[in-house]
């Protein structure tokens, strides 16, 4: 069975880097869309400074609510989505690896990108440890959550628009632990506190969002 | 326990959104068995294979497989089971080999030859192609030739023919018999005759309610 769970992983990595697109066009999308900052808002290092942690979250969660729609609807349009659900695999842990795989593709790159944006956003160098921290724990939450999204949304077509307004305000709890802690990392404060909410709803989110991902898929398989 | 039916679907019946498509289905296949779909389109050929799957939930029914309802060991019965459907459920970015390895291995088998099986379907010579570059029936025989992979012993094929030509068709007779041969089974939805060994045909009748349903449209 964990056999059959890795293989799962290693299919969508495989198809994620022969298709190509997904992953580096977040991570573009992210890149371009913090560096607008500097040019719109002007180069004044307090004002990127007070801004920084909130815009590099703000555009990751964009990144990757843009990478979400093809999660399952690739599978669902050539029939592998018939044959995920025929595996000798409960489809929530189908829907786990997925995202997993998703998050391997999307969030965490985008996290590695995240210090680099750091100096260009004059972001404060006590916050660059909270910031990275933070966005460990809530990349995947957004993928977690995207998924559960994905699959209500797999068999609508043009699901885009209608997923990102299922999914944006799930995201907002994420959007402010995260970018408080960076906040209070700058400030001196500890920011343990923020850690713990964010591991809090990965905990939850990991069990609750792959069931009710998969209760979506079947709707749409049906 | 040998002539005990080893898949037998009991008082089967459908519904979609609020119209029944089809009831009282009953059938039982036994080793090497062959049970044929018939019915005219609509007549709900593709739901009832899909239900035997397990994709559709029935409205009524049970589906016994080794006499023992189907839901107490479904991983059991999912892992000796391969579902061709309508679309190929091919990735077209992969060569044919690297998709029906990933087939194989998705379902814990990893000791079948990908170019033998492309092999009895005749097109070996297409293995390292990516199926982007294949016309509809060759990914149809690519599609097929999963069925050679695993070791499943019940095949559920929905309009098989599709896209196929003559030559194909044949091939694809000759390794439904050799694995009926062998004690597999294999359910297909059909119009078209499926050479090889004859099996058992299921017509697929609309209920007899539903047709009034028509009628009084109709009156309407």
């Amino acid at each position: 069975m964990s056999r059959i769970f890795l293989m799962l992983i290693r299919r969508d990595l495989l198809l994620a880097r022969k298709q190509g697109g997904g992953s580096l066009l977040s991570i573009t999308f992210f890149v371009l869309v913090v560096s607008l900052f500097p040019l719109g808002v002007g180069p004044a290092p307090e004002t990127l400074e007070r801004i920084a942690a909130g815009t590099i979250w703000v555009a990751a969660l964009l990144s990757v609510l843009l990478s979400l729609d093809r999660m399952f609807q690739a599978d669902l349009e050539d029939g592998s989505l018939d044959q995920l659900a025929l595996l000798p695999l409960p489809l929530s842990l189908v829907v786990l690896a997925k995202t997993i795989a998703h998050w391997l593709t999307t969030g965490l790159p985008l996290t590695l990108a995240a210090p680099l944006l750091g100096l260009l956003m004059q972001l404060s160098p006590d916050a660059y440890g909270a910031l990275i921290a933070a966005m460990l724990l809530g990349t995947p939450i957004l993928s977690l959550i995207g998924a559960i999204g994905a699959a209500l949304t797999v068999g609508v077509r043009r699901g885009g628009v209608l997923l990102t307004l299922i999914v944006t305000p799930l995201y907002i709890p994420v959007l402010i632990f995260g970018v408080s802690a960076a906040e209070a990392a700058a400030q001196g404060f500890s920011y343990s506190a923020h850690m713990l909410f964010l591991s809090a709803i990965l905990s939850g989110a990991i069990v609750i969002a792959p069931i009710a991902a998969a209760w979506a898929l079947k709707l749409a398989l049906d | 326990m040998v002539d005990a039916p080893v898949l037998h679907g009991r008082n089967l019946a459908a519904l979609r959104g609020e119209r029944l498509i089809f009831a009282g289905i009953g059938f039982a296949l036994e080793r090497g068995g062959l049970l044929k779909l018939t019915g005219r389109n609509g007549a709900g050929k593709s739901t009832l294979i899909r239900m035997i799957a397990g994709l559709v939930a029935p409205f009524t029914g049970s589906l016994l497989w080794n006499g023992a309802e189907v839901g107490l060991d479904r991983e059991g019965f999912l892992a000796d089971l391969i579902y061709a459907g309508h679309q190929d459920g091919l990735k077209t970015a992969l060569t044919a080999t690297e998709n029906l390895d990933l087939f194989a291995r998705l379902r814990g088998t990893s000791d079948r030859d990908a170019v033998a099986a492309l092999e009895s379907f005749g097109i070996a010579e297409l293995a390292d192609l990516p199926v982007r570059y294949m016309s509809a029936g060759q990914r149809r025989r690519v599609s097929l030739a999963r069925l050679r992979m695993t070791p499943a012993r019940l095949w559920l094929l929905d309009e098989p023919l599709t896209a196929l030509d003559v030559g194909a068709i044949t091939q694809l007779g000759r390794v439904v018999d050799a694995h009926r041969n062998a004690g597999g089974m294999v359910i297909a939805a059909t119009h078209a005759d499926l050479p090889g060994e004859a099996g058992d045909v299921l017509e697929i009748v609309p209920p007899a309610d539903a047709d009034m349903d028509d009628g009084m449209e109709d009156a309407w």
